[in-house]
């Protein structure tokens, strides 16, 4: 291995043990609360007509719920990280370290993945007692995953670097990440919203994000697969054009 | 960019540093090389830009205009090889809270391409600094002192051939203060370049071979320690009078201080000998209870230098 290889794979690992340390808040938590929003709208949407051919309330739900928490995680892992980094001042030593922004950027967007495999796999494990979720197009669903995780981990990362204090990340998540998620088709079909929130929707990309990964499960979806792909693309393509000038030019990093 | 050959190259090549923070300008053109295997010292006062000038060559900060090449490589073109040659201890206690002490250092030791093979190395340290005890504890349980213990450890986790000290033994007790310049005498005397800041001038006149004192952002003087120590032409006379016996008229102009009850003369060596004020004092009939000569040292020629204490400088503030 090459010592450039080398800082990447230690930087990652680094941001593995990270919130290994902390799986507890990690991952367990995020776990028990769709855990409760499935009881919850499971119990209150019972009986409801099936929202896809086939497809019962429960079973629409789960991706959603997994989804959403994967974002949630997503932008939680990059943005804390680096934040907590900068208000701790132990940033001076990746800094200060021979890591160009490629290998920031690859090793904290995969240290994220890797959380968010977690979460989705241990949602899955927990969930099913509840739901047997069938897996028509893999290709899809690991698509979808790959690219919400991502590109909501690269959002996390460019508020952790324009965020001073913890006070400017929960203004991202409270005001951009948590209500983009909810508004999203989680807990309902898009078709079900009244003509302008149905409009509003399509221009709401973590829709496109849940839609398509929902797709990879059930091979029915509010919008045709394509769309969703080309949009989580576009989307991941734009944040981490952000992300990456502000690596660069030490956007907020370097005085 | 600077373009000397990495075989030939100073440890440090500092040209042409500007560095401005809105109207303030912080670094106003500093220029100046610091040899292999030398141990120098960068003083200055507070606001003098000494820790705006180690930002830069560290890359915490960028320049406005200049370059720095750490042995021949430019920090900026060919960062990371420059860095690789680089440790550098920083002046705040920073540490992860996530890691324990072992961790932490192997940790870093990756970012710069060191794998299994600094293990040794890195319990080395541990040893040789007094953390050996605490390897296994999470960094957030250690005392302050500890901590800036394993930020040496950390800047030398790759061993470095130039290393770079920001006021390391700030707020530290005596002891950690010897062990620290101990450890690093030792890597001077194996080759490692020392370059480093403190307000404590008897330690800068005691390790370094050259000193250069920044002020106001440029460079105000850089010499061997030897010659910067010579070239003061004074030296300093203290005298305790008997009983309440007043100085003569004729002496009080030379008058610096009181020290411990005896005033502190300042004289210069050609015009002032000191059989002169003895001869003064006598044709007065003022007797002398106690009289100690002292030669000038780093700190009188810094205050000749920049108006400033080191020390009243060091508690009046942050450096920058």
């Amino acid at each position: 291995m090459s010592p450039d290889q080398l800082g990447f794979v230690t930087l990652l690992k680094k941001e593995v043990m990270r919130f290994w340390s902390v799986l507890g808040q990690t991952v367990t938590a995020p776990v028990i609360t769709a855990l409760l929003y499935l009881l919850v709208f499971a119990q209150a949407m019972k009986g409801r007509a099936p929202i896809y051919p086939g497809v019962g309330y429960t079973e629409f739900l789960v991706p959603g719920l997994i989804m959403m928490t994967v974002i949630q995680n997503a932008f939680a892992n990059t943005s804390s990280s680096l934040t907590q980094s900068k208000i701790m001042g132990n940033l001076v030593f990746l800094q200060m370290a021979p890591l160009g922004p490629l290998q920031w950027f690859g090793a904290y967007i995969t240290a994220a993945l890797f959380r968010c495999l977690l979460v989705a796999t241990a949602m899955l494990i927990v969930t099913y007692p509840f739901v047997h979720l069938p897996i028509h197009q893999p290709l899809a669903l690991l698509v979808m995953f790959v690219l919400s995780a991502s590109s909501l981990a690269v959002l996390g990362m460019i508020a952790g670097i324009v965020a001073e204090k913890f006070d400017h990340i929960a203004t991202f998540t409270n005001f951009f990440i948590t209500p983009l998620s909810f508004l999203s088709g989680v807990f309902y079909s898009v078709h079900a919203l009244p003509p302008l929130w149905f409009k509003a929707s399509h221009f709401n990309p973590f829709f496109y994000l849940i839609d398509g990964f929902r797709y990879g499960f059930f091979g029915h979806a509010d919008v045709p697969i394509l769309y969703s792909m080309l949009w989580g693309l576009g989307f991941f393509a734009l944040a981490s054009s952000v992300c990456l000038w502000m690596l660069v030019t030490g956007y907020k990093l370097k005085r | 960019m600077n373009a000397t050959s990495p075989q030939t190259a100073a440890a440090l090549e500092i040209r042409g540093i500007r560095k401005r923070y809105g109207a303030l300008e912080a670094l106003r053109g500093v220029s100046f090389d610091i040899q292999r295997g030398e141990f120098f010292a960068l003083l200055g006062p507070n606001g003098a830009g000494k820790s705006t000038l180690i930002s830069i060559i560290s890359g915490l900060v960028r320049a406005n205009e200049g370059s720095v090449a750490v042995l021949g490589h430019d920090t900026v073109g060919d960062f990371r090889q420059a860095r690789r040659l680089l440790g550098v201890v920083p002046q705040e206690l920073v540490f992860d809270p996530f890691f324990k002490v072992r961790d932490m250092l192997r940790i870093q030791a990756g970012y710069y391409g060191c794998g299994k093979e600094v293990w040794p190395w890195i319990d080395e340290m541990l040893e040789r600094l007094d953390l050996s005890a605490k390897a296994n504890a999470s960094m957030r349980a250690l005392s302050g002192g500890m901590k800036r213990r394993v930020l040496i450890a950390q800047a030398l986790v790759h061993r470095p051939p130039v290393v770079i000290l920001d006021e390391p033994t700030a707020g530290v007790d005596v002891e950690l203060r010897r062990m620290t310049w101990a450890f690093m005498s030792e890597l001077h005397r194996q080759g490692t370049t020392v370059v480093l800041t403190t307000h404590y001038l008897e330690e800068a006149q005691e390790l370094c071979s050259r000193i250069a004192i920044l002020d106001r952002g440029s460079v105000a003087v850089i010499e061997p320690t030897q010659q910067l120590l010579a070239r003061h032409p004074y030296r300093f006379l203290r005298i305790k009078l008997a009983g309440d016996a007043q100085l003569p008229e004729a002496l009080r102009p030379l008058v610096t201080g009181e020290v411990g009850g005896a005033l502190e003369l300042k004289l210069e060596t050609r015009v002032h000998p000191i059989g002169g004020v003895f001869d003064a004092l006598r044709t007065a009939g003022v007797a002398i209870e106690d009289v100690q000569t002292r030669e000038p040292d780093l700190e009188d020629i810094f205050i000749e230098l920049t108006g400033h204490s080191a020390q009243a400088a060091a508690a009046n503030g942050a450096a920058t």
